[in-house]
């Protein structure tokens, strides 16, 4: 503020006129720089919020004749009941015979292992060429594209996923998920039919 | 002996220059940024290994809550008022000007269309309880949630699809959603999670 006062001219001389500083005192300025940074940084959405991409078929193509082609050997079914368990079986419950249903959860040592194991060689190759990425072997284009062919090969596992409505949101996120990880590329989500709860509510009152 | 004077220096700074990197910032920050869109309702999305970022513009977010609760969030404020105003003539429901504008400062809105002009009619602090936000509805009686998403689908054809569910939003309501979004065509929507770190093995 002492600037914004001129000096007294010397005595004995003539009144000069002031000369104002031209020199302003910043400070409020600054303060309200600073005010207004801090109210657009706490209002703005840095963080761009994560997503997962997924495509349904449509409905005009029935998936009828698709589901058939699907060997009994390849395919999975995965049901996700209530209290965040699941329940998975091999093959397709075909003739009547009720598939061994296993019961298990969402942790790395339930659905995932089972996944990894179903889906080894498809892992053992994806693994591979992630190395070889690592390495610079590969391109990115390269790299894309022959992630998406193993996924996707012949002799990948199929998995049908059916959410019943007792299950929720998070359980068919989760499991979206470990598809991602095990890196398979040949999943479905599937309406849960009348058997398929059958089976479920069959072997939950089994396991007591 | 004679005094050690201390040469007395001003405690003035310039501050011409911090002023300069204040502002600075600032204009960084409000070109950069863009709103926090307020939600009716409060979410928690899971978590998931996905690391796709979403796009910033034309999202259409379809918001659902651990009750069922269905809302829909525009970003662009023009297509949300295009929006309404169509979604209005289908039910035979008109808006007047200010109406139409005050939709258009909602970022995210669900109310039967039947309510909606009582829904504008309230004040802003209104409008986010209970009462007021009771969510757009699903059922395939009055399929208001798809002629929602086609108005939003002719309006804007650029929109992608976004929905934000709660974790513990029972699967049948997210069935139900997914079953109308298949029915209009919409086979390629993104489900917004947050990020979790990926296993290693």
């Amino acid at each position: 503020m002492a600037e914004m006062q001129e000096k007294e001219g010397k005595k004995g001389k003539k009144p000069k006129q002031k000369k104002h500083a031209t020199r302003v005192d910043l400070t409020p300025m600054v303060d309200l720089g600073f005010l207004l940074i801090t109210f657009f940084m706490l209002t703005t959405s840095m963080l761009k919020p994560q997503t997962m991409e997924i495509s349904v078929p449509s409905k005009d193509k029935v998936e009828e004749e698709d589901q058939n082609k699907v060997k009994a050997s390849q395919a999975m079914t995965i049901l996700l009941g209530k209290e965040n368990k699941l329940y998975y079986f091999f093959g397709t419950q075909e003739n009547g015979i009720d598939p061994t249903v296993v019961e298990t959860d969402y942790s790395s040592e339930g659905i995932r292992t089972v996944l990894m194991t179903k889906n080894y060689d498809v892992m053992k190759q994806v693994e591979q060429l992630k190395k070889d990425k690592a390495a610079k072997k590969v391109s990115e284009a390269d790299y894309k594209k022959r992630l998406s062919d193993y996924r996707s090969s012949k002799n990948a596992p199929v998995i049908m996923i059916k959410a019943s409505d007792d299950s929720n949101y998070k359980n068919l996120v989760d499991i979206l998920d470990e598809m991602q990880i095990c890196n398979i590329g040949r999943y479905a989500i599937v309406d849960i039919t009348p058997e398929d709860l059958a089976l479920m509510e069959k072997n939950t009152t089994a396991a007591k | 002996m004679p005094k050690v004077k201390v040469p007395r220096k001003s405690t003035n700074v310039d501050m011409t220059a911090m002023c300069d990197v204040s502002f600075l910032l600032l204009t960084f920050f409000m070109l950069t940024s863009n709103f926090v869109a307020k939600e009716p309702i409060v979410v928690a999305v899971p978590s998931s290994i996905s690391e796709i970022k979403i796009e910033e513009r034309n999202i259409l977010t379809v918001l659902i809550d651990k009750e069922g609760k269905v809302f829909i969030g525009m970003d662009a404020q023009q297509d949300r008022i295009e929006v309404l105003d169509n979604v209005g003539k289908a039910y035979d429901i008109s808006f007047t000007e200010k109406e139409l504008k005050e939709f258009g400062k909602i970022g995210m809105s669900g109310v039967p269309i039947g309510k909606m002009n009582a829904y504008l009619a309230l004040k802003p602090e209104q409008r986010d309880t209970k009462e007021a936000a009771i969510g757009i509805p699903t059922d395939s009686l009055s399929q208001e949630f798809e002629t929602w998403i086609k108005t939003a689908r002719q309006v804007n054809r650029e929109f992608r699809l976004a929905i934000k569910a709660d974790s513990q939003t029972p699967y049948k309501v997210i069935k139900d959603v997914m079953a109308t979004l298949v029915k209009i065509k919409e086979n390629r929507y993104n489900l917004i999670t947050s990020l979790e770190q990926v296993p290693t093995k």
